[in-house]
């Protein structure tokens, strides 16, 4: 089964700590992540530019409205991500108690689901072709 | 022997109160859902109260029952599946499961460990936590556990509905944690444990009478856990849990007053008990891996022990609040040192610690703070400053005995 790993750091704290920490943890991301590669639970991973560089858009009537940054005014924002295959919640606990930023911040594990179209449930994930 | 005659019916009965539980806990791994096991476990007493009259009383009631139970919830299942379900599939899932297990007998303390657990899963809302393991563990009904707590029942039929829902949504699997999640996962279990156990303390301040005795059933928890996994921190909160409730007979007067530790009738605690707390509470310690339940276990045996509050050893209180500290930091448990330390070094000293205690902030709508405060003000012959203490203590205590304690002591203050 599917589980979202959404990672929240405070982006203050995150820009306060100096280049050659910020350097080593990247290192022990890109660790990490081999080491999913390996155990099978990697599916896909990604690392956020800070919600500064975001942009919200909303459709409303057929017309697309712009505004910068997200609406939410809490300390933690999402850094980064990963998507990971696990036998169950326990399991994908573990793997995101490992993540090497989540000392810093707090990783939320959301179970990914399927869509149902007439009852009949249909994966929403896609390979890029 | 006819279907309805009054043995098979206590028979049956005896039964369900002995091991409805167990037959719950195997079928809910074996079949993979609570609701489905839940019906399991009803079909299978009713089909205990049709046949056992013609073919007699198992020798393995148990065995008998969760067989019943698989059969006909498997029946069930087919009889509701749709064309497109592959349920021959789940149905050979759970025949394997069903055939694996080692035996009837063995493995089922195994199955109730995996109840607790999942129960008490972190992942779960605290009071989802507490109105599931009601439930499923310890067989309240809905209408007992909302009496309980004095909520409406679809408050607790909701909570344990999200629960479920939550289990298999997450998919919360139904196992115990392995050796390195057990410390984590076991605090979460006696957390929900004493959490029972709090409620039920308070209600038998004599507010209300038709509450369930939660406090038993804790305790009652409590030993299930220490059997089926005897960690020196389950056992020191069971041991907790019959120290506070030795003392059930002195802290109240029969008006429902409350009665301070200091000024209770010691000849009036339940010495068996203390007897049986403190042995289980020595084991504990002894082990080395024990944690904060069984040093509060400690203390409130070193209060158990002392014949009265002036000979409590209390140098060794603070010693073993340092140590709770250590493990445990929290400005209320700094606050219990603080008096201790009053006890030991005199009024001024706790004083001091106190001053400094609510200086920092957390305590500050933390009325036994206040109380406490108050208490050692007036030892020192402070009058106002106690007066002033007392009235803040009374703006934030919520309980009918607690403000009337309160009261009392500012009206002697004259």
């Amino acid at each position: 089964m599917r589980y979202l790993c959404l990672i929240y750091l405070d982006e203050k704290a995150l820009a306060a700590i100096p280049e050659r920490e910020t350097s080593a943890l990247n290192a022990r991301h890109l660790e990490f992540n081999e080491g999913l590669l390996d155990s099978g639970h990697f599916v896909e991973a990604e690392a956020l530019q800070p919600a500064a560089a975001s942009t919200c858009v909303r459709v409303r009537n057929g017309k697309v409205a712009l505004t910068d940054g997200p609406y939410a005014e809490t300390k933690e924002m999402v850094a980064g991500f990963y998507l990971i295959e696990a036998r169950d919640l326990n399991e994908a606990i573990q793997v995101a108690s490992r993540i090497p930023s989540a000392p810093l911040g707090t990783v939320e594990v959301r179970p990914c689901r399927d869509l149902e179209v007439d009852g009949v449930a249909h994966k929403a994930s896609r390979k890029p072709r | 022997m006819a279907a309805d005659s009054p043995d098979v019916r206590s028979v049956v009965d005896a039964v369900y109160r002995a091991e409805s539980r167990r037959v719950l806990a195997t079928l809910i791994r074996q079949l993979g859902d609570f609701d489905v096991a839940e019906e399991a476990v009803h079909e299978a007493f009713v089909a205990a109260v049709e046949r056992w009259p013609a073919e007699g009383v198992p020798d393995n009631p148990r065995a008998w029952l969760i067989t019943v139970g698989r059969f006909k919830a498997i029946d069930r299942l087919r009889r509701r599946s749709r064309h497109d379900v592959p349920l021959d599939d789940v149905v050979e899932q759970v025949e394997a499961i069903a055939g694996a297990a080692p035996g009837a007998d063995e493995g089922v303390e195994d199955d109730r460990l995996r109840l607790v657990f999942t129960c008490c899963h972190p992942a779960l809302a605290a009071d989802a936590q507490v109105a599931l393991t009601l439930r499923e563990v310890c067989g309240l009904t809905t209408e007992e556990i909302a009496r309980a707590y004095l909520v409406p029942p679809p408050t607790v039929a909701q909570r344990i509905v999200r629960a479920k829902a939550k289990i298999r949504d997450a998919r919360i699997p139904y196992e115990v944690p392995g050796r390195g999640e057990l410390p984590q996962r076991l605090a979460s279990v006696l957390r929900v444990i004493y959490l029972v156990f709090n409620e039920g303390y308070l209600a038998s301040s004599g507010e209300s009478l038709t509450r369930h005795d939660l406090s038993a059933e804790a305790i009652r928890l409590g030993r299930l856990l220490v059997e089926l996994l005897p960690e020196p921190e389950a056992v020191g909160l069971l041991a907790l849990m019959l120290l506070h409730e030795s003392r059930r007979g002195a802290r109240t007067t029969p008006a429902g007053d409350l009665v301070l530790l200091a000024d209770q009738d010691r000849s009036l605690w339940d010495r068996a008990r203390i007897a049986d707390a403190v042995r289980l509470a020595e084991g504990a310690l002894a082990s080395r891996r024990f944690g904060p339940y069984t040093i509060q276990a400690a203390i409130a045996a070193v209060h158990a022990e002392a014949p009265s509050a002036e000979t409590t050893d209390w140098p060794q209180i603070v010693a073993l609040y340092d140590a709770l500290l250590e493990l445990e930091p929290s400005p209320v448990v700094e606050l219990n040192r603080a008096v201790a330390v009053a006890m030991r070094d005199g009024p001024a000293a706790g004083l001091a610690l106190v001053d400094a205690l609510l200086e920092r902030g957390e305590l500050a709508d933390y009325h036994l703070a206040h109380s406490a405060r108050a208490d050692l003000r007036r030892r020192l012959g402070q009058t106002e400053g106690a007066r002033e203490s007392y009235r803040a203590a009374l703006a934030l205590a919520r309980q009918g005995p607690e403000r009337r304690f309160l009261e009392r002591r500012l009206a002697e203050l004259g």
